[in-house]
């Protein structure tokens, strides 16, 4: 077997490439966005943004905007001062200021209106009156206690939102008896999700007491708390509803103040209110990936045989907490894997700023540590006089192991990626061979296959349920709170119960999202759909298929444990032509119960150890990977571009080779944005480049070749042995071309983006000194 | 603002319009807002998205960008006319065969700007493919399939 092939898959629909379910609605433009539905006598909803990076609000006046015609409702953030936030222990945002503002952008005020000009002028005749207070633009000035920190819950008086201090082993001995040790500083700006579909919400307030809000989400369920926690209302009276997402990538996973604005408008005036952003106030809104300054020392033995992680973080996270107490959690444990470490210590230091929060985005808290570590590997490779792929190979997590803090490891692959790409690269011909200029450059990957521990109110409660109901069409209909933002988790969902009933994939209907029907799962985050509602729905479609199978065996008067489910039928195994088609079955065992019905749920087994925050960045699998890159770089002008990519990945068996890919290119997609020039851009507390024309995400040609290597073998827990591929793909890249770049012109950039006038700065410092690098 | 407003005639998805909108009426706004054809995406209302892709006598425009009085005579293709006789274009069905949507929501702009290029240039080169569709940005699929399908769909086309 080559890699990238696959041994034949012993399931008729799973393993296969599976065109998305919805494909036809999305190339046709049928598919529903939040912004294509339209209630009949819907205002528009707009908000009030501070100017002001940090300020104390003394007085808002709304009397004349009141006044102006068309004006249905303005409301302000005395009037909802319920603090809410993504996780239950760090609440500290609020629908609309109270009491002060944090950043340009800062939702102040907001109000409905007949029309888009009414309530540009209505906005326009809020008075408020503030008293300025110190800025805070870099963290490290927040790292002490100051006059006025930004929250009041910030450490000792500091704008330290959360600390954290790990050590396991003994970092300090090992660091005093290794043959060498290598130290990695980096700095990592800012960087955004950048989906293209805009934030967008319609709320609905109805005379029975009721609430509907359609919403661009990625996590419904943690919306439909936060409305029901800050309005007050009952869960049961809200209803929420996801249409087609255009994209999220973490960047809806936040319940976003909007979203309430939105709704507490909605209630105000009795009609329904849509709100939709511009691109640049989706900039502010922001949650993207934290700015990051790392300092990561690597010890090793002579032989290359890994000793310690010395880790020092600080991370910036803007105005509000969003995920960053697991941000920071993961800034450190999430250096653990794919590679043995004996010792480890790590602190990381969160501290809010005057700009747009940031929070979780693909790969989260993952990308940056990722990146030090394995640039750092291939320094200590280069130091020892050893092949990079040698030193990962002798270091590599063997499967069922556990990690010094931990974490449980199950399935791993990461050998068979490390020999595909090592193989299908021709790296040994290239690897310090190619000419001056051309480099090839290799990095690795790990990553948790959904979060062991769900950000979850009432732990006890599944992680994901699934619902299926089949009535005498022969249609079968699935329920789950799943959120399809475009991974093709709705196709999985569909493909899986088919699979299990032996039917074909158009009798499977996956339902929208709706919480009066749809059972509930955590939404889109973590990497945890494929792994979490896939166990649930095959255990729904398992339920449901021993109902049929019951049917059929009263039929055939064969027991049931003769049966078999074959394609659109039941027969009996050692007697196929004895059979039943699946319709005939549904209708039988719809005699005495009407419409069949299901449920399969799924919770993560307990793991991780006792330890304050041992659960962070636990999992119940792993996906690992290996990427190689090529790279061309124009020494006279520091211009570079990555030419192929070979990129190994392990997510156990892939269940829809389709979605695992598209997953993986449009990972390194992201992954070369962050690397290459991306970057939110500030001056003092000012975003700068608020849109797609400043902030450059990579275009058509700006892209590799890329060649999929899918290696994995089935994991024990996981569905039909699958893990996760939504996130784990991302983290390799960046230090994969980062080390090709070293291959191509001898020199490292700690700061990340790499743009062309910073490598060209290295360049030519390497050029002007004494050892220059493969003649150049 | 101005309270003027001008005739317009043109041909949408191959049937007449006739509208009286205010001069300054962008294209965008007139498909999506009072004609109710969804299917053309607003994502950044700057121009540099190409969510927002319509066909202008066959050309594509960024529909944001163009005021909906320069459709007066002429005709206006959305993704919404691209199917015919009920049956999917070759490009959509390369689209969906090839898992070239992910979120989908750049999809249509996408779409109509590779049926434009192949109705020029029925088998581009890859090339040619990646400089046709560089005024369309995609963020969920790294472009890698939506240029295999349009590669694709220039295969089946006679």
């Amino acid at each position: 077997m080559s890699p990238g092939t696959s041994p034949a898959s012993p399931y008729r629909l799973l393993g296969g490439r599976i065109p998305y379910v919805e494909g036809p609605l999305k190339v046709t433009g049928t598919a529903e966005y939040t912004d294509d539905i339209h209630r009949s006598g819907t205002l528009v909803g707009r908000v009030l943004r501070s100017p002001w990076a940090h300020a104390r609000i003394l007085s808002i006046d709304t009397s004349e905007a009141r006044a102006v015609p068309g004006v249905a409702a303005i409301i302000t953030g005395e009037q909802y001062p319920t603090p809410f936030g993504v996780l239950p222990i760090t609440h500290d945002e609020t629908m609309l200021a109270v009491g002060k503002v944090r950043y340009i952008g800062d939702m102040i005020a907001a109000v409905a209106t007949i029309d888009e000009p009414t309530a540009e002028r209505a906005l326009g005749k809020i008075r408020i009156e503030t008293e300025p207070l110190p800025e805070f633009s870099d963290p490290r000035t927040g790292l002490t206690p100051v006059p006025e920190p930004i929250h009041e819950r910030g450490l000792l008086g500091s704008n330290i939102q959360k600390q954290v201090l790990q050590h396991f082993g003994d970092v300090d001995a090992a660091l005093a008896r290794a043959a060498v040790t290598v130290r990695v500083r980096g700095q990592f700006a800012g960087v955004t999700h950048a989906f293209t579909e805009p934030l967008v919400t319609i709320a609905e307030a109805t005379p029975d007491g009721r609430l509907t809000v359609w919403s661009a989400t990625q996590v419904p369920h943690y919306l439909h708390r936060t409305l029901h926690e800050v309005l007050g209302i009952p869960m049961h009276r809200i209803r929420v509803i996801k249409p087609e997402v255009g994209g999220g990538f973490g960047g809806k996973s936040d319940p976003l103040p909007h979203e309430l604005a939105c709704a507490a408008l909605s209630i105000a005036t009795g009609r329904p209110v849509k709100m939709l952003f511009d691109r640049e106030e989706v900039f502010y809104t922001n949650h993207g990936r934290h700015p990051t300054q790392n300092d990561v020392r690597i010890a090793a033995e002579a032989d290359g045989t890994l000793l310690a992680y010395d880790i020092d973080t600080i991370i910036e996270g803007g105005a509000w907490s969003s995920f960053g107490t697991v941000t920071t959690y993961y800034n450190g444990v999430l250096a653990m894997g794919p590679y043995r470490v004996p010792n480890f210590r790590y602190r990381g230091r969160r501290v809010y700023t005057n700009k747009p929060p940031s929070g979780a985005m693909r790969a989260h808290g993952g990308t940056n540590i990722r990146y030090a570590v394995e640039v750092g590997l291939d320094e200590l490779a280069e130091r020892l006089a050893m092949d990079p792929f040698d030193l990962r190979e002798r270091n590599a997590l063997p499967p069922h192991s556990t990690t010094v803090n931990q974490f449980r490891i199950t399935s791993t692959s990461f050998k068979a990626c490390l020999r595909a790409v090592r193989e299908r690269s021709g790296w040994s011909s290239k690897f310090r061979r190619l000419p001056y200029g051309q480099g090839i450059g290799l990095g690795c990957g790990f990553y948790i296959s959904g979060s062991n521990s769900p950000i979850h109110f009432t732990p006890k409660m599944p992680q994901s349920t699934v619902h299926l109901k089949a009535d005498m069409d022969g249609g079968i209909a699935v329920h789950c709170m799943q959120a399809d933002i475009g991974q093709g988790s709705n196709t999985l969902m569909a493909a899986i119960v088919a699979e299990v009933l032996g039917v074909d994939l158009e009798r499977v209907h996956v339902q929208r999202v709706d919480s009066d029907v749809s059972p509930i799962d955590l939404g889109s985050y973590s990497s945890r759909v494929t792994f979490m509602m896939g166990n649930a729905a095959r255990r729904a479609a398992e339920a449901m298929r021993g109902q049929l199978v019951d049917a059929a065996a009263g039929l055939l008067g064969y027991p049931a444990e003769q049966l078999e489910v074959v394609h659109e039928r039941i027969q009996v195994r050692h007697r196929p032509e004895i059979g039943v088609d699946f319709l005939a079955a549904l209708h039988r065992a719809m005699e005495t119960r009407g419409a069949l019905q299901s449920s399969g749920a799924y919770t993560a087994p307990p793991m991780g150890g006792t330890f304050k925050g041992a659960r962070a960045g636990t999992a119940p699998a792993y996906s690992f990977a290996a990427y190689v890159a090529e790279v061309d770089v124009d020494p006279e002008t520091g211009v570079y571009r990555p030419s192929r990519v070979w990129a190994a990945f392990d997510c156990g068996r892939p269940l829809n080779r389709l979605a695992v890919e598209g997953q993986i290119e449009g990972s390194i997609h992201m992954g070369l944005g962050q690397l290459m020039g991306e970057a939110m851009e500030y001056r003092g507390t000012r975003l700068m480049n608020p849109s797609l024309l400043d902030y450059k995400i990579p275009m058509p040609g700006q892209m590799p070749e890329i060649e999929v290597l899918l290696v994995g073998e089935d994991d024990p827990e996981g569905p039909f042995g699958a893990k996760e591929a939504g996130e784990g793909p991302l983290v390799a890249i960046l230090p994969a071309v980062a080390n090709a770049i070293y291959d191509a012109v001898g020199v490292r950039c700690p700061t990340v983006p790499i743009t062309p006038d910073r490598l060209l700065k290295a360049i030519d410092a390497r050029r002007a000194g004494p050892r220059p690098w493969k003649g150049g | 603002m101005s309270t003027r407003t001008v005739p317009i005639r043109f041909q949408l998805n191959g049937l007449p319009v006739e509208r009286s909108i205010p001069p300054e009426r962008i294209l965008l706004d007139l498909i999506r807002d009072e004609l109710r054809l969804t299917g053309t995406k607003r994502g950044c209302d700057l121009g540099t998205c190409g969510c927002c892709t319509v066909l202008l006598d066959g050309t594509p425009v960024l529909s944001c960008l163009t005021l909906a009085a320069r459709a007066d005579g002429r005709s206006v293709t959305t993704i919404e006319g691209i199917m015919t006789g009920g049956r999917l274009h070759p490009v959509q069905a390369a689209f969906v065969e090839c898992g070239a949507t992910q979120c989908g929501f750049c999809t249509p702009g996408f779409v109509l700007t590779a049926v434009a290029l192949l109705r020029e240039n029925p088998h581009p080169d890859r090339a040619t493919i990646v400089r046709a569709i560089s005024g369309n940005l995609c963020r969920c699929t790294g472009y890698t399939k939506i240029v295999r399908a349009i590669e694709r769909a220039s295969e089946v086309a006679p």
